[in-house]
């Protein structure tokens, strides 16, 4: 038996708490630990309710530990469970539902409530606070039943809040008491900015605006101003401001202030026991945001894992705003004061704001609207307390020439300290990074991303990222971020199709020993990328290499978090017959579907298939695969038309559905969407797809490079065709065009930036001989192609080594 | 104490396509079983040491390295030892192909389930 360790349990399993265990694991500390958390859920990354409200995120996306990780690391977890007491004089932690838990060492980390006005109502129902996931979870659930909100406070929660809320279809109000939007972070100037950009993106203001009572009976109806005006509202949330948690460490004799009071150690009053988080109180401030806390957290770790580190100091805090559109940046002091130099910039035309304040010539603190490209800059000046120079100047009021501002730059990164932590979401540290790039030969922050975590959060320390990158890589930058589509090779796209072509290379592994890859099998981007150019280049006789294409396009089917798999069967133009809807029917229930959705794009998922019965699934529809997995034609959406539409002047079902015949199980650099349309009235939406078909009354209208996801792009007019002829060779002769010279995973709103939408006009429209060479590429590597589903059912062996698990 | 190690015959080599990985559930274990091009067969507990966890049958082999397929780590197949600068370690189990005939060796107790 190993010798006793010593138990160290966590109170709080939120992000600092969590955050000072993962460096302790990091450090190699001895310790049987158990954590603690009143909510039911893993750890998560609170910063990002924000997202799931707004609906970039879901709640398994900010999950930060899994069950698994828990598990993994021999951690106890009890999650439901609050701790009310620390006894110190038997060494045990208390809980709420009657355990007792022995501890050699302690930490609180119980983080903050939200703070809820003590104004008469407001304990009704629909008044939340907005903290954890139930919040989340509550006002994503009022979006759908009511249709007015309230958020009382303009810091930066309501506002993220109100955003969300708008984004949910909510008619939202924000409150607050004060003529200034984020008072705490920015001066007039940039809020009357910021409130400007909100009323365009939707939200309502009352300003200057006390709330004394909420009215209702069960339920809240609306609010009352101590000016006696009223605003009806079925839905509140209150984010005006937040209350350390200290109720365990008041019950528990430990000395509370505003906050936990902790040493620069993070030691409460109470022996072995420490605090860290947003309910500490150290040097007299409560910090209420993340990367403090991970300051903290740092500290404690070492100290507890008998590291020796310096004391925690305190933190300069910078605050961006998680809005989309709405850029806001500040550090440091903000108001001017008559003792204060101020330097500014304002700019009404391009909506951007810049103001650095100086005491005594020192840079002490700044505000940025609009344009934040300084932020990261100004964060460390700030915090460095930087004397201003004619060099700093130019560098941060962007006026300087080219040259200077970027080896300043460098020389920032490199006074920077190891351990300082440059990504706050993540607590990923300057070393971190730097290690990154020298063991693995990163070069681009996507790399770094990938594996540190820097930068996936809120993105704020981006800029920093890149001035690291930067500095490590030196000369080498500029150079090797131009080159190699991946690690393995320093050989662009271009290139590469170029040697293939010329050479006759004929798989994967031909390319990558003739072409001298670095690793001789290449890697998980590299592998899907030459597959795909070698069955562009020879859609004849390539051979697609199954081992080389991502998990869903192998499976052609999409994989689901719990294993299980969505299975999509074609159905063209978006329409379907009741004999298909039949047999959908059917087969959904007799292998238990778990939900039948409609997606986006006009057609039937059927979700939670398990694995071994996708096959089967398959074979008893009996219908072509939807490739909703694949980098290729997904759906032609389209609009009823004039088959039956009153404003029809084309028959788009029908062109639809042709079309989707046409170019269905093409592989393309990335996945691709069409519309069709029968008027100008656009019902289908052609302006967010690759290729968008408007009908007029002499033609067709056509529109291109279109995109509805994470990046949303409106198409481009493209050309105006008169006959369905016309059309069809110019659809052609846009996707080959795209096929022949797309990075993989480049979608058509990059391609055409990147490529010019002139560029594309005059090899598509310019010449009608390229046309017609173009569209008689596509139309041959076309007649190559064939169902998956139909070969896998064929090939026994195939569908064998894919979908059967072995039990032994 | 000391306990025998169980052995588990898991099939036959060409039961196991090129860079394809498979799912053999060993008693309470659930393995994603490799074959890299020349022919050596690893396995590994189907269970991606990412703190979000997921499968790992499904990722992309390259020489002797698995690439997770929901996060994109990679695994070195003979060690389990996850690549600089990612942290981390996948349990692999020793395999032997006697005859054509593929087995794998667990540990008598494996503390961790999936
Ligand atoms: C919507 C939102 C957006 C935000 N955006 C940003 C941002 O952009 N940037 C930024 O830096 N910060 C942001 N923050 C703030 C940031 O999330 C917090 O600073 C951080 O989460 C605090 O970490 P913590 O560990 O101290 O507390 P928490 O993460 O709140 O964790 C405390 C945990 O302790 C548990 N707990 C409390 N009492 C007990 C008890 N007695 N027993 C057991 N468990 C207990 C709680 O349930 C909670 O899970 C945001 C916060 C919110 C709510
Ligand atoms: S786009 Fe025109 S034809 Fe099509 S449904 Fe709308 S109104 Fe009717
Ligand atoms: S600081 Fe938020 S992602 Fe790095």
């Amino acid at each position: 038996m190993a010798a006793e360790r010593e138990k160290l349990v966590l109170i709080g399993n939120g992000m600092a708490g969590v955050g000072t265990i993962e460096q302790i694991l990091k450090l190699g500390g001895a310790y049987d630990i158990s954590v603690f958390g009143s909510e039911p859920h893993p750890n998560y990354n609170r910063i990002m309710l924000s997202y799931v409200l707004e609906g970039s995120k879901s709640i398994e996306d900010i999950i930060l530990n899994d069950l698994g990780w828990y598990e993994d690391n021999h951690i106890t977890l009890h999650t439901g469970t609050t701790v009310t007491r620390i006894d110190d004089q038997n060494k045990l932690i208390l809980t709420d539902n009657g355990l007792a838990v022995p501890y050699d060492k302690a930490i609180i980390a119980t983080g903050s409530n939200s703070f809820i006005l003590p104004v008469p109502g407001s304990t009704k129902d629909g008044v939340v606070g907005f903290r954890d996931i139930a919040d989340c979870d509550a006002m994503l659930a009022a979006a759908k039943q009511y249709r007015t909100a309230a958020v009382i406070g303009g810091g930066l929660l309501g506002l993220e809040a109100a955003k969300g809320l708008v984004n949910l279809g909510m008619d939202v109000t924000v409150v607050h008491l004060l003529e200034d939007l984020m008072e705490r972070q920015l001066d007039r100037t940039a809020s009357s900015m910021l409130q400007a950009e909100l009323t365009r993106q939707g939200v309502r203001f009352a300003m200057g605006k006390q709330t004394v009572e909420l009215t209702g009976e069960e339920r809240v109806t609306g609010l009352r101003f101590s000016d006696g005006s009223v605003l009806p509202a079925e839905f509140v949330v209150m984010a005006v401001g937040i209350k350390p948690n200290v109720q365990l460490a008041k019950d528990s004799g430990i000395t509370v202030n505003r906050g936990i009071v902790v040493d620069d150690y993070m030691q409460t009053s109470m022996a072995d026991v420490y605090s860290v988080g947003e309910c500490t109180e150290h040097r007299g401030t409560c910090y209420g945001l993340v990367a403090p806390l991970f300051e903290q957290g740092m500290v404690l770790a070492k100290h507890l894992s008998g590291v020796q580190t310096p004391g925690y100091e305190g933190s300069v805090v910078a605050t961006k705003l998680k809005i989309s559109g709405v850029d806001v940046f500040s550090a440091g002091e903000f108001t001017e004061t008559p003792e204060h130099t101020v330097i500014s910039a304002k700019d009404e035309w391009k909506r951007t704001y810049k103001k650095i304040l100086l005491k005594n010539n020192v840079i002490v603190g700044a505000v940025l609207f609009g344009d934040v490209t300084e932020s990261a800059n100004l964060q460390k000046l700030v915090k460095n307390s930087t004397e201003m120079t004619n060099e700093i100047y130019d560098e941060v009021m962007g006026t300087s020439c080219c040259g200077g501002g970027g080896a300043k730059k460098g020389m920032s990164v490199e006074a920077m300290a190891d351990e300082e932590i440059v990504c706050g979401c993540n607590g990923v540290t300057k070393k971190a990074i730097v290690d990154a790039v020298t063991e693995n030969g990163f070069t681009t922050v996507d790399e770094i991303k990938a594996c540190t975590g820097a930068t996936r959060s809120c993105g704020g320390c981006k800029p920093v990222v890149e001035q690291i990158l930067q500095f490590v890589l030196g000369d080498s930058f500029q150079q090797s971020a131009k080159q190699g589509i991946c690690s393995c090779t320093s050989l662009s796209r271009d290139e590469i199709v170029a040697e293939i072509t010329a050479k006759g290379l004929r798989t994967t592994k031909e390319v990558m020993h003739v072409l001298d890859w670095k690793q001789a099998e290449g890697c998980s981007k590299c592998r899907p990328a030459v597959n795909y150019y070698l069955g562009m280049i020879y859609p004849d006789t390539h051979e697609d290499e199954k081992e080389s294409r991502f998990v869903n396009e192998r499976m052609s089917a999409n994989i689901q978090k719990d294993g299980t798999y969505t299975v999509i069967p074609r159905m063209y133009g978006g329409v379907t017959t009741p004999e298909d809807l039949k047999r959908i029917a059917d087969v959904s229930l007799k292998y238990d579907v778990k939900v039948v959705k409609v997606t986006g794009g006009q057609r039937l998922d059927l979700i939670g298939v398990k694995k071994e019965d996708v096959p089967k699934v398959w074979e008893e529809l009996d219908m072509p695969s939807g490739y909703g997995y694949a980098k290729s034609l997904r759906t032609v959406k389209t609009c009823v038309g004039s088959q039956f539409c009153r404003f029809g002047t084309q028959d788009s079902m029908g062109m639809g559905a042709m079309l989707e015949r046409k170019y269905e199980r093409l592989d393309m650099p990335a996945k691709f969407k069409m519309a069709v349309n029968g008027c100008p009235r656009n019902c289908a939406e052609s302006c967010t797809k690759d290729i968008g078909i408007v009908g007029n009354d002499g033609g067709w209208e056509v529109f291109i490079g279109g995109n509805g996801g994470i990046k949303p792009r409106i198409a481009d007019a493209f050309c105006k065709v008169k006959s369905d002829e016309e059309l069809v060779e110019v659809c052609s002769a846009v996707i080959q065009y795209y096929r022949e010279t797309g990075n993989y995973l480049e979608r058509t709103s990059e391609w055409v930036e990147r490529m010019g939408l002139e560029h594309i006009q005059t090899v598509v429209m310019g010449n009608d001989d390229n046309r017609k060479e173009l569209a008689a590429r596509i139309d041959f590597a076309l007649a190559q192609v064939s169902d998956p589903w139909r070969k896998m059912l064929d090939d026994k062996n195939t569908r064998t080594a894919l979908f059967e698990e072995t039990q032994v | 104490m000391e306990r025998s190690n169980r052995e588990y015959t898991i099939g036959a080599v060409e039961d196991f396509m090129l860079q394809i990985g498979r799912v053999v559930h060993a008693g309470e274990v659930e393995l994603a079983i490799f074959r890299t091009s020349d022919g050596a067969i690893y396995a590994v507990r189907n269970h991606s040491p990412h703190p979000k966890g997921g499968p790992l049958a499904e990722g992309i082999v390259s020489g002797y390295y698995l690439y997770d397929p929901l996060h994109d780590w990679k695994i070195d197949l003979r060690t389990g030892e996850i690549q600089a600068p990612d942290r981390g370690q996948a349990e692999v189990y020793p395999v032997t192909v006697e005859g054509g005939v593929v087995k794998v060796t667990l540990p008598a107790a494996v503390t961790t389930l999936n």
